[in-house]
Order: C-alpha cells, then sequence, then structure tokens
C-alpha cells in the first residue's frame, strides 16, 4: 500500500510517467479489437435472452434433491409444446423455463410440478412474461439509453467545455460496445436487471472520466499563456497525476459490486443481484480503463486540431525541449502566475518548508 | 461555462456544522418515533407475493383514446377487484405516461392464481333496467325480499334469480369484485360499488360504447347543483329513447335504469321522461367529485379498456426470505471490505470515511423508514442492490477529496491549507460526478417499471445523501482532524506522512 502511495507522489511530480496521450495509437488498437469481436459476437452468436424479453415462463421448485429428470417428466405429463429448458440452480432448486404459456397452461405446469416434487402451488416461484412485454422494456431501455447520452452530452458540455463532452461520450459507447460483446461472447443470460446494470455503468464509467478530466482542465486551463508544454503533454500528466486516484476509486467501487455479485452468484444462484452485479462489474473494469485510455487520447486529439494548439504545439516543439515529463513546479508557478487567476490560497505565495 | 473555482473561504466552523448534522439525524429519529416507522416496507420480492403488470392493448388507430382518465378508471376497477380479496396492503397503481401507462399490480401473501385471474378480464359499461331492489343490510332469506312484487311480470324473472337475490349479501368483500363475467343477456343479482344496495336487473339493453360523450357540469341556476351529461351514437340514441319510452310510466322501483359497470351498480338514475334525443343529464344531489366519477365511469365505457398481461411474478415467501438475507449478507460485505480498504491505505485518515459512511448509511436508513411512511416507498431486492452500488460511489467521494488533499501537500502545502484548498478543488469535481449520477438516476426512474424503478429511487437518494454527508461531515470532520497534532505531524499512521503523500525531502527545505 505504502508503496502505491509512494508511486502517487512520483507520478505527481511526473518523475515517473506512463505515455496515455502518445502512444493513443495502441490503445485505440486494443479497444478497436475488442470492438471488432464484439461485432464479431453479437452477429454472430447475438446475446443470450431472458424471458423477459422473449416471453415466456419460468417456474423455480424449492426442493432439495429436486432432480432435472423428475421437472423434465412432470412438465411432459403437462403437455406443453415447444422448447423447455431445465436447470438446477444451486443445490435446492430446480427451474423449468418454457415458451409463452396461456393462463390454463401455466396452471397445468404448476400443477404438474407441485405434484411431482410434493410442494404446494403457492411456494413454487412463478415468473410468466408475454410476448409483447419485450418490446415494450427494449423500447424503454433504448429510450432511457438515448435520454441519458443527450443529457449527460449536454450537461457536460455546460459544466466542463464540449470536446471534452464529446470524448467522454466516445468513452462511454466504447464501454457499452465491450461490454455487451462481452455478455454476447460469453453468453452471460441479458435479463432487465442486466440492462438496469448496463444503464448504470453508463452513470459510473463518467464518474471516473470526469475526475480525470477536471484534473486535465485544471493543468491546461492557462496552457496557452506560456509554453512550457503541448495540450497532449500537460493531458498526459494530468491523467498520470490523477492514476492512482482512478484507481482507488475503481476499486472502492468494484469492492461492493464484487460482493452482491459473490452473495447473488453463490448463495442464490440466479436472479436479479447476479444480473445486475454481474453487468456492473464487467462494467465498471472497461469503465476504468476507457477513463484513462480512450477519453484522455481523444480529447487531446480534438483539442490538438485547434489552431491555438496547433500553435502552441509549434512554440513548444520551438524551443528544441519537448519534455513528455513536466517539470511540476513550473507548471505549478504557470498556474499561480496566470492572469485573470486571482484565488485565494492558491495565489498566496508558497511557504515551502513550512510543515 | 462556468470554469473557475470559487475562493475558499476559511475553514469554515466545521463544529457547528456537525452540531446541525447531529440535530437533523436526531430529528430524523425523533419523527421516526412519533410517525411509528419503526419497520422498512418490504417489496414483495423479499417477502412473497404475486405482482401483475397490466398493458393496455391498443387496437390499430386507437391509441389517441387511450386516456390517462380511462387508464385511472381501470385502475380503480382492478383496486375494486383486488380489495375483495381482503389482502392487507395489496397495491394497485399506474406507471408511466401517456398511452404506455401501466398497472402495477401487487398483492402480499400466498394468493397467486386468484389474483391473476382477477385482473385479467375487460370490464365493460351497460344499462340495464332495475327490477327490484333493496337494502344490502336485509338478511338473506327474509321473505320481505321476495322479488316477485317488484319485478315486471313482463320480464317474468326465473327462481333461480330470486334465490340468488335473497341470498346476496352485499356487505361481503367477495360479492363487490365484478369480474367482467355479467353477460349482456342475463338477467342479474348484482350489488352496488358501495355494497349498501342489492338489485335484480333485466338484460342490458344500451352498452357503454353506444356512448359518445359523457361530461359532469355545474347548474348555476338550480342551486349549483352538479350532474352530468352524456350523449349517445345513433344506435345508442334508439336504444336509450326505447328503453326510457318504456319504463318511465313503471312502478318503482322499475323505472330506474342502473348504470352498471363491471357488473357492479354505479349509479341507478329514476327516468322521469322518455328521452329520444341522445342527450341525457343525470340529476341528483352529487358532489363535484361524484359527478366527476360518474362522468369518467362513462367515458371509460365508450372505450372498455382491455389489457394484456405484461408480467405475472409469484414469489414465495421463501424465496423472498433467501433474497432479502441475500441483499443483506452482500451489503454487510460490501461495507466491510471497503471499511479495510480504506483503513489499509488510508490510515488515520480512513477512519474519516468509516465514519462518514456510517452517518451516510443512518440517513439512508432512516430515510427509507420515513419514506416508506410517507410516499410508500417499499424496498426491493433491486432497490437494496442501488444501496450497496452507492456504497462505492459514496466512498469514490471521499478519495476525490483525499487524493486532493495529498496532491495539495504535494504542491508544498501544510496539511492545514491543503484541507481547505484541496476541497475546493475536490468540491467541484464531487458535485459533478454525482449529478451525473443524478441524471441516470432520474432517468431510469422515468423510463423502467418495476424494480428498475426501486433501483432508481435508491441510487438517486443515496447520491443526495452523499452529497449532504460529504459536505456537513466528511469535510468539516477532516479540517477538525487536520488540527489534530497526530495529523498535522505526519504520524506514518495518519495516512499523511511524507511516505504515505510521496512528498520528497527537498520540499522540506528551502
Amino acid at each position: 500500500m505504502l508503496k502505491l502511495s509512494g508511486i502517487g507522489g512520483r507520478l505527481y511530480r511526473g518523475e515517473t510517467s506512463i505515455d496515455f496521450i502518445g502512444k493513443r495509437r495502441r490503445w485505440y488498437s486494443i479497444s478497436a479489437l475488442f470492438i471488432l469481436l464484439s461485432i464479431g459476437a453479437l452477429s454472430l452468436q447475438g446475446l443470450h435472452l431472458g424471458i423477459e424479453f422473449k416471453g415466456g415462463s419460468s417456474f423455480t421448485v424449492n426442493k432439495a434433491g429436486a432432480s432435472i429428470e423428475d421437472a423434465r417428466a412432470a412438465v411432459a405429463t403437462a403437455g406443453i409444446p415447444g422448447e423447455i429448458i431445465v436447470q438446477n440452480i444451486g443445490t435446492n432448486k430446480v427451474r423449468v423455463q418454457t415458451a409463452a404459456l396461456d393462463t390454463a397452461q401455466n396452471n397445468a405446469v404448476q400443477d404438474a410440478l407441485a405434484t411431482k416434487f410434493s410442494v404446494t402451488v403457492e411456494s413454487i416461484d412463478t415468473q410468466i412474461v408475454g410476448p409483447s412485454w419485450g418490446k415494450e422494456i427494449t423500447r424503454k431501455a433504448v429510450y432511457g439509453l438515448f435520454g441519458f447520452l443527450i443529457c449527460v452530452m449536454l450537461y457536460l458540455a455546460m459544466a466542463f467545455e464540449p470536446k471534452m463532452a464529446v470524448a467522454a461520450i466516445v468513452a462511454v459507447v466504447h464501454d457499452v460496445f465491450i461490454t455487451v460483446g462481452i455478455y454476447a461472447l460469453v453468453g452471460f443470460d441479458v435479463t432487465p436487471a442486466t440492462v438496469i446494470g448496463f444503464l448504470t455503468i453508463l452513470g459510473y464509467s463518467l464518474y471516473d472520466t470526469v475526475v480525470v478530466f477536471d484534473k486535465i482542465r485544471e493543468n491546461t486551463r492557462t496552457i496557452t499563456a506560456s509554453s512550457k508544454s503541448t495540450y497532449s503533454q500537460a493531458t498526459n500528466l494530468a491523467v498520470n497525476q490523477t492514476l492512482v486516484r482512478s484507481f482507488n476509486t475503481s476499486l472502492i467501487a468494484l469492492l461492493p459490486v464484487g460482493s452482491i455479485l459473490f452473495v447473488g452468484a453463490g448463495l442464490l444462484g440466479a436472479g436479479t443481484l447476479k444480473d445486475l452485479s454481474l453487468a456492473l462489474f464487467i462494467g465498471l473494469a472497461v469503465g476504468t480503463y476507457s477513463s484513462v485510455f480512450i477519453a484522455p487520447p481523444v480529447l487531446a486529439q480534438l483539442r490538438e486540431k485547434e489552431p491555438a494548439m496547433i500553435a502552441l504545439a509549434k512554440r513548444v516543439n520551438g524551443r528544441g525541449t519537448a519534455p513528455l515529463t513536466v517539470n511540476p513546479v513550473a507548471t505549478a508557478a504557470v498556474v499561480a502566475h496566470a492572469p485573470g487567476e486571482v484565488r485565494g490560497p492558491r495565489n498566496q505565495p508558497k511557504r515551502k518548508g513550512r510543515k | 461555462m462556468s470554469t473557475t473555482i470559487k475562493p475558499v473561504k476559511t475553514a469554515g466552523r466545521p463544529a457547528r456544522s456537525l452540531a446541525i448534522l447531529a440535530l437533523v439525524l436526531v430529528a430524523m429519529l425523533g419523527l421516526v418515533f412519533v410517525q411509528g416507522a419503526t419497520a422498512v416496507r418490504l417489496g414483495l420480492d423479499l417477502r412473497g407475493g404475486t405482482s401483475v403488470t397490466l398493458q393496455p392493448r391498443i387496437a390499430p388507430g386507437e391509441s389517441g383514446k387511450v386516456t390517462n382518465e380511462a387508464i385511472d378508471q381501470a385502475v380503480s376497477i382492478i383496486r375494486q377487484r383486488v380489495n375483495s380479496l381482503g389482502v392487507a396492503e395489496s397495491e394497485v397503481a399506474a406507471q408511466g405516461s401517456g398511452t404506455n401507462r401501466q398497472i402495477v399490480i401487487s398483492v402480499p401473501g400466498d394468493t397467486g392464481r386468484r389474483v391473476v385471474e382477477l385482473v385479467g378480464q375487460t370490464a365493460e359499461l351497460r344499462f340495464r333496467q332495475v327490477l327490484a331492489s333493496s337494502s344490502a343490510l336485509v338478511a338473506a332469506g327474509s321473505a320481505e325480499v321476495s322479488a316477485g312484487s317488484a319485478a315486471t311480470p313482463a320480464n317474468g324473472v326465473s327462481a333461480e334469480v330470486n334465490a340468488k337475490f335473497a341470498a346476496l349479501d352485499c356487505t361481503k368483500l367477495a360479492n363487490l369484485q365484478g369480474t367482467g363475467t355479467d353477460a349482456p343477456t342475463d338477467t342479474i343479482a348484482v350489488c352496488d360499488r358501495a355494497g349498501t344496495t342489492k338489485y335484480i336487473l333485466a338484460p342490458a339493453e344500451v352498452l357503454g360504447r353506444q356512448i359518445s360523450k359523457a361530461s359532469a357540469g355545474i347548474d348555476t341556476q338550480g342551486g349549483n347543483a352538479w350532474y352530468v351529461s352524456l350523449t349517445f351514437n345513433g344506435e345508442g340514441t334508439t336504444a336509450f329513447g326505447a328503453l326510457t319510452t318504456r319504463v318511465t310510466t313503471l312502478a318503482e322501483p322499475t323505472n330506474q335504469v342502473a348504470i352498471v359497470l363491471d357488473g357492479l351498480v354505479v349509479s341507478s338514475p329514476r327516468i322521469t321522461e322518455p328521452i329520444p334525443s341522445g342527450n341525457a343529464q343525470i340529476t341528483g344531489s352529487f358532489t363535484q367529485l361524484e359527478a366527476q366519477d360518474l362522468a369518467n365511469v362513462l367515458k371509460y365505457g365508450a372505450l372498455p379498456l382491455a389489457f394484456d398481461r405484461g408480467e405475472v411474478q409469484q414469489i414465495s415467501p421463501t424465496l423472498g426470505a433467501d433474497q432479502l438475507n441475500a441483499g443483506l449478507i452482500a451489503g454487510g460485505l460490501g461495507l466491510l471490505l471497503v471499511f479495510l480498504y480504506s483503513l489499509l491505505y488510508y490510515r488515520g485518515l480512513g477512519l474519516v470515511t468509516v465514519g462518514s459512511l456510517l452517518v451516510a448509511g443512518s440517513f439512508v436508513y432512516l430515510l427509507f423508514l420515513l419514506l416508506g411512511k410517507w410516499i410508500g416507498f417499499t424496498l426491493t431486492l433491486a432497490g437494496i442492490a442501488g444501496a450497496i452500488v452507492a456504497i462505492g460511489v459514496t466512498a469514490d467521494s471521499f478519495i476525490v477529496y483525499f487524493e486532493r488533499i495529498r496532491d495539495e501537500i504535494r504542491e508544498g502545502r501544510t496539511l492545514r491549507t491543503a484541507v481547505e484548498s484541496g476541497w475546493a478543488r475536490a468540491r467541484h469535481t464531487i458535485l459533478v460526478a454525482d449529478f451525473v449520477s443524478i441524471i441516470a438516476a432520474v432517468l431510469l426512474y422515468f423510463f423502467a417499471v418495476g424494480g428498475v424503478r426501486g433501483f432508481a429511487f435508491t441510487l438517486g437518494l443515496t447520491t443526495l445523501v452523499d452529497l449532504l454527508v460529504v459536505f456537513a461531515f466528511t469535510k468539516p470532520l477532516v479540517t477538525i482532524v487536520a488540527r489534530l497534532p497526530f495529523f498535522a505531524s505526519g504520524h506514518p499512521l495518519s495516512g499523511f506522512s511524507a511516505k504515505s503523500t510521496g512528498t520528497l525531502p527537498v520540499t522540506k527545505e528551502a
């Protein structure tokens, strides 16, 4: 831990620096590869949709030692058409999933299962989803997604700057793509709980990005006033300075999500908790990656195209020294003496040595 | 584009801020006891029960006709049916907006199948002539109810219906459920909605869908009496004309026409003159509310709403208890891990995190209790998950702040000034990031149905609590703590040692 803290200090001063911006092609390629894989998996395998989306019925019997064969036999006596999936959940539950059924058929399956396992009809956990229901929730999820992206983009454009909003959204779309791709690739069930997870990730992935961008904005606010570093260099320093923070916030966020996943998958076997936390877990991991490796380089690329930044880059390079790792003391000094930057404690002369 | 950070004033008065927060907590605790809200209301998925979500079935080209009033009317019809089960804490509510509104029915306990069958039927409105009526309180089998005297011989009521009428007890909930199974061609024995009167009614002569317009109005000349006016379409005008012409001259109660919705009598106005025009007015001692309710019933009759069962969920109490346990264990474990990590990484400062999380936790718990009482908030499994995820969001705010303080120290500040200047910067980051979380929660809430809403609600609520705690608890506490010699001197276990901030000895010189 202490070692990590030490790294925090070195990263802050730029003594240790990882080149996030300069090697952007490498990160882009890695992401492009994943996105291609995702698209491939999506088009070849598609998502494994839960009955909430397809319509269907699910019956779960709580009975120690309930076997798949018995459940199949029971459903067969009820005479239900279509594909029937029977699986064990944990050691004392068996779940039967069927296509969409009418009320009489649902009752028949319940009765057959109740008789077979000698349990009451009321103790069977039942979920019946109409065929048109899935369309409805899919539509709502899509509306929610676009509504969210637009709102956040507007908000970030106001709170930060328009180009930061663009870069943040690029990162979010990247996260959604890869997360959905992982779901298609591995074949995890997609349920409404998964969709909630997806939508929540969007918020979370932005949290990390916001933290990084806040530092970038601070480092680059008065950048054109001096010729010390280019926009890309200042951005890279910001990413390095916030690296420990990004790592910590992500880890802290993953801890509770991981415990839901552990309990949800371990104790309950299946259901809301597992679906939700799995989506969150994967999404958080991807979101952390994109807030460091994708969002800042995209932002730097966008900003470097501005005439002022091109001129700055020329001035910086013209000096012959293009230090990727900027002297932090110099940066701090520039910030403190910048015109229009009259702020309380920040503006006070440094009292070094006073501890 | 506000890009400047406002200058921080001073350290403020941290002790006062903490005292106010403590007062608020105590006040909330008092409120909990005063209101008697001592247990969190649990959702059906945590205690067992049945929930059914109904979607209006909209015929092509008729989407404009599914109005909010029609849905509200359907909700009240279904509520009437569900209440007839007599299960406490049953709920029927509409969710969403416009034509996409859904009706969500939740009934705790083991009533599964009956609920599902009860709510699926389409309710229809019909006009039927009254053949006999009597107070519902008359004991079944008593001689005076024998319908023979009241029923018109022309319609000839069968002995079977008479017997049913005699036995009908409208004070029993089960007789007030209405199932939509009243065939228009039958002579029926039914109760009114309030359960105070019972009727024998002739076969339906006018149907609800033959109404073209209905509204409530006030007669300003006739002593400000509320009335309901309705207009029939072509078929309806003929049928209603014939019905009213026939019954006006008949004796009580056969000169009444009952308006029957979902097998229950809503109103049975006496017909005083033939109405061949197709425009009728129902007067009586209506209050404004009663008149509007009746008008809504008639409007609904014009387009009876059929529903599809979108989703039915039946959860046994065993599974409910399991899910509750799992949620609580996951929450406890998550909290513990976050505590451990903060203490390991931030040392003494980690205690501030632990304290802040505990304060935030108590706030959230008290809010759950109070909101359960005030707005019927129920905690679902998805809601618990939202709260657990929020532990991370809340802890993130602290990390952002703590790392900021370390940054400031690396720039050569003393702990006491770093705490203030770091706050000025961290504050902005925390506000922006939390606001993004709130946008996510609000959108999720409005775009989603069922469990998702529970998740969005707790996520939004806990994010707001996070803001409150960071501003009113964590920051003041850090200010106080920074004055303690243990922290200010950079003790190895304080989390502010030169080693943990990575401050070079160089900065100590000069």
